[in-house]
């Protein structure tokens, strides 16, 4: 096999496995600061109980986050010599300023958060918590502002195909950063809203309907009520710059061949690329068109405008980046409705139902799907360049041979299939124990008296 | 204002600053990959209180090798490509073991109860693999990637040199962070580590030499080798004097608990001085040199103006961290 493609597959696979876990801790980190102060203000032990029971999913998650973090600092090395190599001096600051602003400062109070409650004034506690969040969000941002410098590179200069830097303000607030930022924020927040009223609702269906799960419930349906529509104007705008910046990338989203006008909406569509046009086709008569252009006679690029004379390929592969955004989208779509609908139910009745509480369980990944949609639709979309119109995926690759990267591939995977499948048992695991578990003192606890933990966790709640 | 900041500099200040941050990993992390391995020796209810010690710090301890690794890509881009590429394989079990050992802190409590002690092995399994790995990268380095079955040889002699440092320095802190029966424990895993690694450091500085004449020439030339005679000696006196103090240990009365610790990371130091000299002003031996493989001035000087100011404040707020958990570690909770 191809040694690009593997090197691809393997890169892509661990930044997929990475991205899961950030996208619950930046917003989940923010949601417990709310839970705390929440509780700061009004003594109400509901909002601390919620916090307790939350604060183990975010160490659980920010822990997969970290080891997976570091194995991608390694892989831009391994993977991809030619990216530092070729943009390493502005990649390289970047990357830097993420370490030193946002990784030790999470990492430090990230101790003081979980295990510090009893050993700081409780306002340090609070503190602790705001920069975690803080910090989360920062490392957001370096590295955002870097992935949207290789979608829109700007404020630099190329010597020997060497890229210089010239204008720092213009590499950070590069074109499609503010869009790419605000939307992945709300991703963010949507993935967290819909785990935190999946795993409610879980913990509801046992029974489990203490004041903590429903301040829970209903802060979780109430983010994600708010969000989703925000995140589908967002959406639109952040497409409205990648039509400007990227259109081949906006061709292949729409599965759109012939640059022209009245461009139908595609709801099911086979791109081949063989005869370079769809099969199976059903679409709204002039949607694309009316979406992008803002009228029925709008023109849209096509892909066939991407062809060099030679017969080389500049576009994206099309099919890939054609479904994950409708999976994107559909799945957007889904948390309106069932987001809208729980708020509904709760706000008249101040209760859920069965069906609902099933629906709400199934979607509790829901967030995990749409942001890996979203990202396969981005990044694929921007190939053949890693950085557009400066390096070609190609160019920097490295010269391992296809055998070891296929082997450490294959471990890479297994590792990450398990260390999901664990992930989400013990999550479901976390909320089946219910209210025992809400106050036990796991962490990497030690029972008092030498005691197994177990039956120190379940009689710990009430003493 | 800043004209000395430039081409000849900046890599220098860049080199010193990724050393730095080794450093600072290998002793961090390595107590805590330390304690990881020796935990092989306990029961749960003593690897609940080993994990205790140093629950709220490893996260951080880390994010070290993410800054030293960070600084080598961003730095010194060319030398990561070229070393990164070579160690292709132990770094990749090295990211499996730390992969391990970072989510099973988690996992050996929150696990449904029958797999908790699955979490345990996975603990000490990638805490060992880890410092297995990174002794064995460090064997290959000091041999400059060259083929061969005695780099492999060397290598893993390395491997296993670096997991008994590793092991000492986790029982020295294990002496610092616990008492009673656990500290006792500590006090004889940290004898034998001691041993371990003082053959280790002897066999890599008989070895360094040998391996390289331009190493041989920075070391044993006149007038060099008289301005060099402390390193060695004060290594080997700390060994004596470690060793003597731990036949004493534990004591009664605690306020020395962390002596061993502080002559271990002065051990890591030394030895630490000693490698640096010898590969400066290599960053790849014998291939490429820190100016060979810098980045563009003016990409160091941005990465150094936001360096001095956080790097401080860094130095500060884990000060804070190691002071709120000072003193002999308690049951990690979350309420």
């Amino acid at each position: 096999m191809d040694p690009i493609l593997l090197a691809r597959i393997q890169f892509g696979a661990n930044i997929s496995f990475h991205i899961l876990f950030p996208t619950i801790t930046i917003a989940l980190g923010w949601v417990l600061l709310f839970f705390k102060v929440a509780f700061n203000r009004t003594g109400n032990e509901k909002w601390m109980n919620a916090y307790r029971f939350w604060v183990k999913v975010f160490a659980l998650s920010f822990a997969l986050g970290v080891v997976s973090g570091i194995t991608m600092s390694f892989q831009f090395g391994t993977n991809w010599p030619g990216f530092m190599e070729r943009v390493g001096n502005i990649a390289g600051p970047l990357l830097a300023y993420e370490v030193l602003t946002a990784f030790f400062l999470e990492a430090t109070f990230l101790g003081i958060m979980l295990f510090g409650f009893r050993k700081v004034p409780n306002w340090m506690h609070t503190l602790a918590t705001f920069l975690v969040a803080f910090g989360t969000t920062m490392s957001a941002f370096w590295i955002l502002v870097l992935n949207s410098w290789m979608h829109t590179p700007a404020g630099f200069e190329l010597r020997d195909g060497v890229a210089f830097a010239t204008d720092w303000w213009a590499i950070i607030f590069n074109p499609s950063m503010p869009y790419r930022l605000a939307h992945m924020l709300l991703a963010s927040g949507l993935t967290c809203a819909f785990l935190i009223a999946g795993l409610s609702a879980f913990r509801w269906l046992r029974q489990d309907r203490g004041p903590d799960v429903m301040a829970a419930l209903r802060t979780g349906v109430a983010i994600g009520a708010v969000l989703i529509p925000v995140q589908i104007f967002v959406g639109d705008l952040h497409g409205l710059n990648t039509l400007q910046h990227q259109p081949a990338k906006v061709a292949a989203m729409e599965g759109n061949w012939e640059t022209k006008g009245h461009v139908p909406l595609l709801l099911f569509a086979l791109p081949n690329e063989a005869t370079r046009s769809n099969n199976f086709e059903i679409g709204i008569p002039g949607g694309a068109s009316l979406i992008l252009k803002h009228e029925f006679a709008g023109v849209v690029p096509g892909l066939n405008d991407f062809v060099a004379p030679d017969g080389t390929r500049l576009h994206p592969p099309v099919a890939p980046v054609f479904f994950a955004f409708r999976i994107m989208v559909g799945i957007g779509m889904l948390m309106l409705a069932v987001s809208w609908f729980a708020g509904w139910q709760l706000w008249r009745k101040g209760d859920i139902g069965v069906p609902l509480a099933w629906v709400l369980v199934g979607m509790t990944f829901a967030g995990w799907v749409a942001t890996l949609s979203g990202w396969y639709v981005t990044e694929i979309g921007r190939q053949p360049w890693l950085v557009s119109g400066v390096l070609t995926t190609a160019q920097a690759a490295s010269t391992v041979p296809g055998g070891m990267i296929a082997a450490t591939l294959a471990m890479y995977l297994a590792i990450y299939a398990v260390l999901i499948a664990a992930y989400i048992s013990v999550l479901f695991h976390l909320a089946g124990k219910g209210l025992k578990g809400v106050a036990s003192p796991t962490g990497a606890g030690v029972a008092k008296g030498g005691a197994p933990v177990h039956p120190a966790g379940a009689t710990a709640k009430g003493t | 204002m800043f004209s000395f900041l430039d081409g000849h500099t900046l890599p220098l200040i860049f080199a010193a600053l990724m050393a730095i941050s080794i450093l600072a990993y290998v002793i961090l992390d390595g107590y805590d990959l330390g304690v990881g391995m020796l935990m092989a020796h306990g029961d749960r209810a003593e690897r609940d209180k080993m994990v205790a010690t140093i629950g709220p710090f490893w996260d951080a301890n880390e994010t070290w090798l993410v800054l030293g690794i960070g600084l080598l890509l961003v730095a010194f881009p060319t030398a990561h490509g070229l070393v990164l590429q070579a160690l292709y394989l132990p770094v990749a079990f090295m990211l499996l073991g730390l992969t391990l050992r970072g989510v099973a802190f988690e996992f050996r409590v929150k696990a449904q109860a029958q797999y908790q002690r699955w979490w345990d092995w996975a603990f000490i399994g990638g805490s060992t693999l880890s410092s297995l790995t990174q002794g064995y990268m460090l064997g290959l380095y000091i041999m400059g990637f060259k083929e061969g079955w005695a780099t492999h040889a060397f290598a893993l002699a390395a491997a296993a040199g670096l997991a008994a440092a590793y092991c000492f320095v986790g029982a020295t802190w294990l002496i610092g962070k616990t008492d009673g029966a656990l500290q006792h424990r500590a006090v004889g895993w940290s004898r034998w580590t001691l041993a371990a690694t003082a053959i280790s450091m002897v066999a890599v500085s008989l070895a360094t030499p040998l391996v390289s004449a331009r190493i041989f020439e920075r070391w044993f030339a006149f007038p060099n080798i008289i301005g060099l005679l402390p390193i060695p000696l004060m290594t080997g006196a700390l060994f004596l004097s470690l060793w003597v103090f731990l036949k004493r240990m534990p004591r009664t009365d605690h306020s020395l608990d962390f002596v061993p610790f502080m002559g271990a990371v002065s051990l890591f130091v030394l030895g630490f001085l000693g490698l640096a000299y010898s590969f400066y002003p290599y960053i790849v031996p014998e291939k490429l040199t820190i100016w060979q493989a810098a980045s563009a001035p003016e990409s160091l000087f941005i990465i150094l103006m936001g360096a001095l100011v956080v790097l401080p404040v860094i130095a500060a707020y884990t000060a804070f961290s190691y002071y709120v958990f000072r003193g002999k570690a308690t049951e990690l909770r979350y309420d």
